[in-house]
């Protein structure tokens, strides 16, 4: 019994019986087959996370998203105060994370792919794109640059899903994706 | 009873033991009161816990969303911290010192050792509760910097893993003391091997525990001006999720206890259940990897490599348990004369006892709910869409509740008879429990899953974002989902508060359990039909098992089918690289 010691003395040269090895084949080969799928995605998979990121003083970040913001305003997103900006595409955007905001507002064209910059300028933040349902952690002091591109149109909400202090459930940003103004032939970074 | 007084051989020390009526084992009376102050201890924080677990469930449950805002974030962070760290290492401390002292026959090495380890970890789990509830440390059970708790939080926590580490070096030297007193003939017991496995990966955990959480407390009180969130990251979770491969191996073990002494069921091969064991040792370590998946400034080969434990390795561990339990449970019921058809031998299995019940549910929903969801949200790229989300908690209640709490409950209905020398009150309300605690669990389980790949995300006190900015609501199938979730969190409480209540009452009023009435004590067993084993499977002397073949051939369809499904979800998400 498992509770005694094995009843033969040695118990490591006893064969395994068929069955067992037929599983033990099974599972290990599975185990094969599941890491092989992550690396398969890396080659011909579209959804990966960028390696991309760079260590970054947060005022710095700050600077920029702002510079960012203020040289692609298009508008206030409704009454919050909060700007819209509208990079053209495949260029470089910026989104801050901080108690409990997600600044600016960006406005993305369909099938158009931008370089999003995110970093946090306090605490971390959890950068969770909804109803798509992409996830992203975001940390201080680390500029993580992500290149994506938006396959519907449609207003699309960035809660913080990592807990970041009394206000986080309050923390909601947004991104708004509409139709591309240019020809449909505009090559598409991938 | 009898006492027996026996001196050892190294340095001679005397110990005091009586002889288990059931297996005529001697029983080292300082290890007795060891494990029934470890396992009492555990009790109380399970029970203060779950509470506050509940608390949490009724609180995300909009329709009632009992608690404000603060007080939600307090409660959850003291709830990971009872539940998850200070109930289950208390136990098993006392699953150490049983698979030790008593499964060895032997005496326990330096009792006092033992415990001083005790008080530094009732100190640290005190500690933490009272830091928690002063407010100022509301900052989850993993406490990411820059975020700061009061410097007691951490503090507590290394006292208490100073403790856990002191009852590890008794565990490693009653070992040494059994092989040189010669108290068992050739390898220690498999349960024993398991409980090892769960001893060195417990002090690799306290060591990665040890690294970061040191410096962190001295970032808390001003002596170090800042900690690496991303490193922090990294090693706190080599000692947060290898405290959960503690669970596994210790649970893992449990589970062959218990079919050992209600069925005698023996492993159908020693080598392949330890080599199994040896696996989780080795690779386990890795998942650390499991919380980096969507972070900056991980390489993708890193991922890939680490996340995997090497290739699943581990996880071929794990999936070698779960056919060699079940597969000797099989083994155990054709012997004993249950033959008939594919599943007779599950069928007239052992129900209504209480620790079968248990083990096999706890079997059951770790694999299907709690093994197959934790590879799945591990794969790297589809964390992209789960991490943070409910899916995590969702999974990680399938293997650390319904898969180790269930277990530990299993076994502390053998532990009350055995150790206790009480028997169990209440046995009705009792053959129950095990059985309303896992639906419950599996409730909270999977619905906590659906609301996860819904989007919904973890830690959050109120999806509806009534007092944001910016309005945003997830979907109206997420509100139901958190509903029927608080309701299986009042199922599985209400399983759980008869946990303790029966297991105290039990404790303190039940009838002595002696040699004339200790087999009943132990519950409903199978009859035993046959006597002598026609021909022989491996180790465990019995005809093939069709049954076993049938339910690892379930689960692995199972598992194939939801991770390509999973791979289909993720392709439709927006490109990005």
């Amino acid at each position: 019994m498992a509770i005694h010691p094995p009843s033969q003395r040695v118990w490591w040269n006893e064969p395994i019986e068929k069955d067992e090895i037929v599983w033990i084949a099974v599972a290990f080969l599975w185990g094969l087959v599941m890491f092989g799928m992550m690396v398969y995605w890396h080659i011909e998979g579209r959804q990966n996370l960028s390696t991309q990121a760079y260590r970054i003083d947060p005022a710095l970040f700050e600077q920029r998203t702002e510079a960012f913001a203020a040289k692609f305003k298009v508008r206030d997103e409704g009454e919050s105060g909060i700007p819209v900006a509208k990079p053209p595409p495949g260029t470089d955007v910026y989104m801050l994370s901080r108690l409990w905001q997600w600044w600016p507002v960006l406005e993305l064209e369909k099938g158009q792919s931008y370089k999003l910059h995110l970093s946090s300028l306090d605490w971390q933040h959890g950068f969770s794109l909804q109803p798509v349902n992409i996830n992203i952690q975001v940390h201080p002091g680390v500029q993580h640059v992500l290149t994506i591109t938006p396959t519907e149109t449609g207003v699309f909400s960035v809660v913080c899903n990592e807990f970041c202090g009394i206000g986080h459930h309050t923390m909601v940003g947004r991104i708004h994706v509409v139709d591309s103004s240019r020809a449909p032939t505009a090559p598409v970074l991938r | 009873m009898t006492i027996a007084v026996d001196t050892g051989v190294i340095g001679g020390i005397a110990a005091r033991f009586r002889t288990c009526p059931a297996s005529g084992l001697k029983i080292d009376l300082a290890a007795e009161r060891l494990i029934k102050a470890n396992a009492v201890a555990a009790i109380v924080f399970l029970a203060v816990g779950g509470l506050f677990g509940l608390l949490v469930a009724l609180t995300r449950w909009q329709a009632i969303h009992l608690l404000p805002a603060d007080l939600f974030y307090l409660v959850l962070t003291a709830h990971g911290l009872d539940v998850l760290l200070v109930w289950i290492i208390f136990f098993e401390m006392a699953v150490l010192y049983f698979a030790s002292a008593v499964l060895l026959n032997c005496r326990l090495a330096a009792p006092k050792i033992a415990w001083l380890g005790f008080a530094l970890m009732m100190i640290g789990a005190v500690l933490a509760n009272v830091t928690v509830l002063q407010g100022e440390s509301s900052v989850m059970f993993t406490s990411y910097p820059p975020m700061k708790a009061a410097p007691n939080f951490y503090l507590s926590l290394i006292v208490f893993a100073v403790g856990a580490l002191l009852g590890c070096f008794v565990f490693l030297g009653t070992l040494v003391v059994a092989k040189e007193e010669k108290t068992y003939e050739g390898s220690i017991p498999l349960v024993t091997f398991g409980a090892l496995t769960a001893c060195i990966i417990a002090i690799f955990t306290i060591a990665s525990g040890a690294i970061i959480l040191i410096p962190t407390w001295l970032w808390a009180i001003g002596y170090i001006s800042e900690i690496n969130s991303v490193m922090y990251k990294l090693v706190w979770w080599a000692m947060g999720h290898s405290s959960q491969q503690i669970n596994v191996s210790a649970h893992v073990s449990i589970w062959y206890l218990i079919i050992a002494v209600l069925l005698g069921a023996k492993p159908l091969s020693e080598k392949v259940s330890r080599t199994a064991f040896v696996l989780y040792i080795l690779f386990l370590q890795l998942a650390s990897a499991h919380h980096m998946l969507v972070e900056p400034g991980v390489s993708a080969e890193w991922r890939v490599f680490n996340t995997s434990y090497f290739m699943y390795m581990a996880v071929l561990g794990s999936m070698i348990h779960g056919m060699t339990v079940p597969g000797a449970v099989e083994a155990a019921q054709r012997k004993n004369g249950y033959t008939r058809g594919a599943f007779e031998w599950l069928r007239k299995a052992p129900w209504g006892n209480p620790a079968f019940a248990g083990m096999f549910l706890s079997l059951v929903l770790f694999g299907f709910l709690g093994g197959i969801s934790g590879v799945v949200l591990g794969t790297e790229q589809i964390n992209i869409m789960l991490h943070n989300t409910l899916y995590v908690p969702g999974h990680f209640h399938a293997t650390v509740v319904a898969g180790t709490t269930l277990a530990f409950m299993a076994a502390t209905y053998l532990l009350v008879p055995l150790i206790f020398q009480r028997q169990i009150m209440f046995p009705t309300l009792a053959r129950w429990q095990p059985y309303l605690f896992a639906i419950g669990v599996a409730g909270i389980s999977l619905f906590m899953m659906g609301a996860g790949t819904l989007g919904v995300a973890r830690r959050h006190w109120d999806i509806g974002f009534s007092d944001a900015a910016l309005s945003f609501k997830y979907p109206a199938t997420a509100f139901l989902m958190l509903g029927l979730n608080g309701l299986s969190a009042i199922l599985a409480s209400v399983g759980g508060a008869l946990f303790v209540v029966i297991v105290v009452a039990s404790v303190l009023f039940g009838k002595r359990v002696d040699a004339s009435n200790v087999v009943e004590s132990l519950g409903p067993m199978p009859k035993k039909q046959l006597t002598d084993a026609v021909s022989s499977y491996g180790n465990a002397g019995t005809w093939k098992l069709p049954g076993t073949y049938i339910l690892v051939s379930v689960f692995f369809t199972a598992f194939v089918l939801y991770y390509f499904v999973n791979w289909k979800y993720l392709a439709q998400l927006w490109p990005m690289r």
